[in-house]
């Protein structure tokens, strides 16, 4: 069972990766990246991992590629690539060979190294039980561990939160009358 | 038979490579800064990946211990990274937007012209 969960979510995570590095339009690159999320969070609900399940729905594949693609549209960039140009010959060919290798390597090192992630015992019933009891369950342990041990970077997350959104909106906005604007060289826009 | 087809720790690791390769080819092969940044979540994404599958087996039984499965140090990490992702996404979709207002159209060959 977990099997045939594993190759169905594998193919998802695989095809939406490969949509998004070969399809034309950013808007169908970004639809394929909900797909490969959407299989990342399927594998995170079989590894137990229920919570961080419910967060990659709801902040990658909703708020994230929904920011996507609300760029792509409000800048109306939504044209398709050409992706026959291509400014430097070489390019494509190296990413190929870069990207094989560095698949290859990965592969390499995970394979060798296998013994060393063998599993120790089965899953038994008494774990499975142990998985599904609300006294123990995986936010309660997640939750623990962020507010003891963790407790330090929680708070500087908020803190990178509110530099990010306060660096955006300095980023985003029109300069207007009385602004401080750097000159260019064909005077400032 | 069923149970020599059981998904190990490994096999999520070979995928988790595979998808990170596929992230890397994206952004050495793609020249619309969206479709960059999206291949760079790809790679975070793989990275999740390799997180939460060696999260669980670090808190899978052992021998002595067949209950053992407190430590969630791993999604903790991961945790971070999605709240650090947000964050780049939402800095770099403004220095996007930022670029593209003013020159549409914009790809990453362009950005030679940013020299002063």
């Amino acid at each position: 069972m977990e099997f045939v969960v594993f190759v169905i979510a594998g193919l998802m995570i695989l095809g939406g990766a490969v949509g998004v590095v070969v399809r034309k339009h950013p808007v169908h690159a970004a639809l394929s990246l909900i797909l490969t999320l959407f299989g990342i969070a399927v594998l995170f609900i079989e590894q137990h991992a229920d919570f961080l399940a419910a967060v990659q729905v709801i902040v990658y594949a909703g708020a994230i590629v929904v920011l996507f693609l609300f760029v792509i549209m409000l800048l109306g960039v939504d044209n398709a690539e050409d992706l026959h140009i291509e400014p430097f010959k070489i390019q494509r060919p190296a990413a190929a060979v870069i990207g094989a290798g560095l698949a290859g390597l990965l592969g390499l090192a995970v394979i060798v190294s296998r013994k060393a992630v063998a599993p120790v015992v089965p899953q038994s019933q008494a774990v499975q039980d142990a998985a599904s009891d609300p006294h123990n369950s995986n936010i309660k342990a997640l939750a623990r561990d962020v507010f003891s041990d963790h407790v330090l970077a929680f708070e500087l997350t908020s803190v990178l939160l509110v530099i990010a959104v306060v660096a955006t909106v300095m980023l985003a906005r029109k300069p207007r009358k009385g602004d401080f604007v750097v000159e260019t060289k064909g005077g400032a826009k | 038979m069923i149970a020599l087809w059981h998904p190990t720790t490994t096999w999520y690791l070979l995928l988790a490579a595979a998808l990170f390769s596929i992230g890397v080819v994206g952004v050495l092969v793609r020249r619309n800064p969206l479709v960059l940044f999206m291949c760079v979540e790809l790679m975070l994404n793989a990275v999740n990946l390799t997180f939460v599958a060696l999260s669980r087996h670090m808190s899978s039984p052992t021998a002595d211990n067949p209950l053992h499965r407190g430590d969630v140090s791993g999604q903790t990490t991961v945790f971070f990274v999605m709240v650090v992702a947000a964050a780049e996404v939402v800095v770099g979709l403004g220095i996007v937007v930022a670029i593209l207002r003013r020159k549409p159209y914009a790809t990453t060959d362009d950005m030679n012209e940013l020299k002063g």
